[in-house]
């Protein structure tokens, strides 16, 4: 689980899905496509923002959800959290294999 | 070579209509009656009657309803229409119940918002693309 969640933010694409996460949760995956092009020049096909985040939701980092025929994704920090505690709090058992 | 018509697939042309004129604020253009309950349907914007016309057309096509259902759950709009004020448009159209998939984003020099057409579409509005 904490494997899963230093791959994910290894990659400068998936930070900056977050940020943009964090200033606005619930976006549609066209609302962040918009915001990785025009706030940051990261001009990639849907396809390839759609692989990302769907390494950011197996990490727990991203939840998407349907709301009648919409998908939004909303941020998890809970998952920070687990990671940054081992550091912080080293008596807190890690989950990692 | 001019862009004379655009065209959305609406679900129910009646449903359309009401939406495009009372609520978005387009004018009926043209309406003939095309047999089985079908309608050649366009609006155009008041502000420039004799511009491009949308042609409400009916989703009778099989491909048309799985092509629109993709489109609405990862939140691509349809078309876009310009607006003087995207936030001020927002703010209108929302207290008159229109469900919004994106509110406003501030873009460096464009303002995009997207909204539920309730026939199916999502459509953007934006300012200061011209």
């Amino acid at each position: 689980m904490a494997e899963d969640v230093f791959k994910a933010l290894a990659d400068p694409t998936r930070r900056r899905i977050l940020d943009e996460l964090v200033e606005r949760d619930g976006q549609t995956l066209f609302e962040i496509c918009a915001r990785l092009v025009n706030k940051h020049g990261l001009g990639m096909s849907r396809q390839a923002i759609s692989q990302h985040l769907a390494v950011l939701e197996s990490a727990g980092l991203v939840v998407s959800r349907r709301e009648g025929r919409y998908k939004f994704h909303d941020l998890n920090t809970e998952p920070l959290e687990r990671i940054a505690t081992r550091w912080l709090r080293p008596d807190a058992p890690e989950s990692t294999p | 070579m001019r862009i004379h018509l655009t065209s959305v697939f609406v679900d129910d042309q009646e449903k359309a209509l009401r939406f495009y004129t009372d609520v978005l604020g387009f004018v009926k253009k043209h309406d003939v009656p095309l047999g089985e309950g079908f309608r050649w349907l366009t609006v155009v914007s008041p502000e420039v009657p004799d511009g491009t016309e949308l042609v409400l057309e009916p989703s009778e096509h099989p491909a048309v309803r799985p092509y629109k259902t993709a489109l609405v759950e990862d939140g691509i709009p349809a078309t876009a229409f310009a607006v003087d004020d995207v936030q001020a448009e927002f703010e209108r159209l929302r207290g008159l119940g229109v469900r919004f998939t994106q509110e406003p984003l501030e873009m460096g020099p464009v303002t995009t918002a997207v909204l539920d057409d309730t026939c199916g579409n999502l459509i953007q509005i934006m300012n200061g693309g011209e």
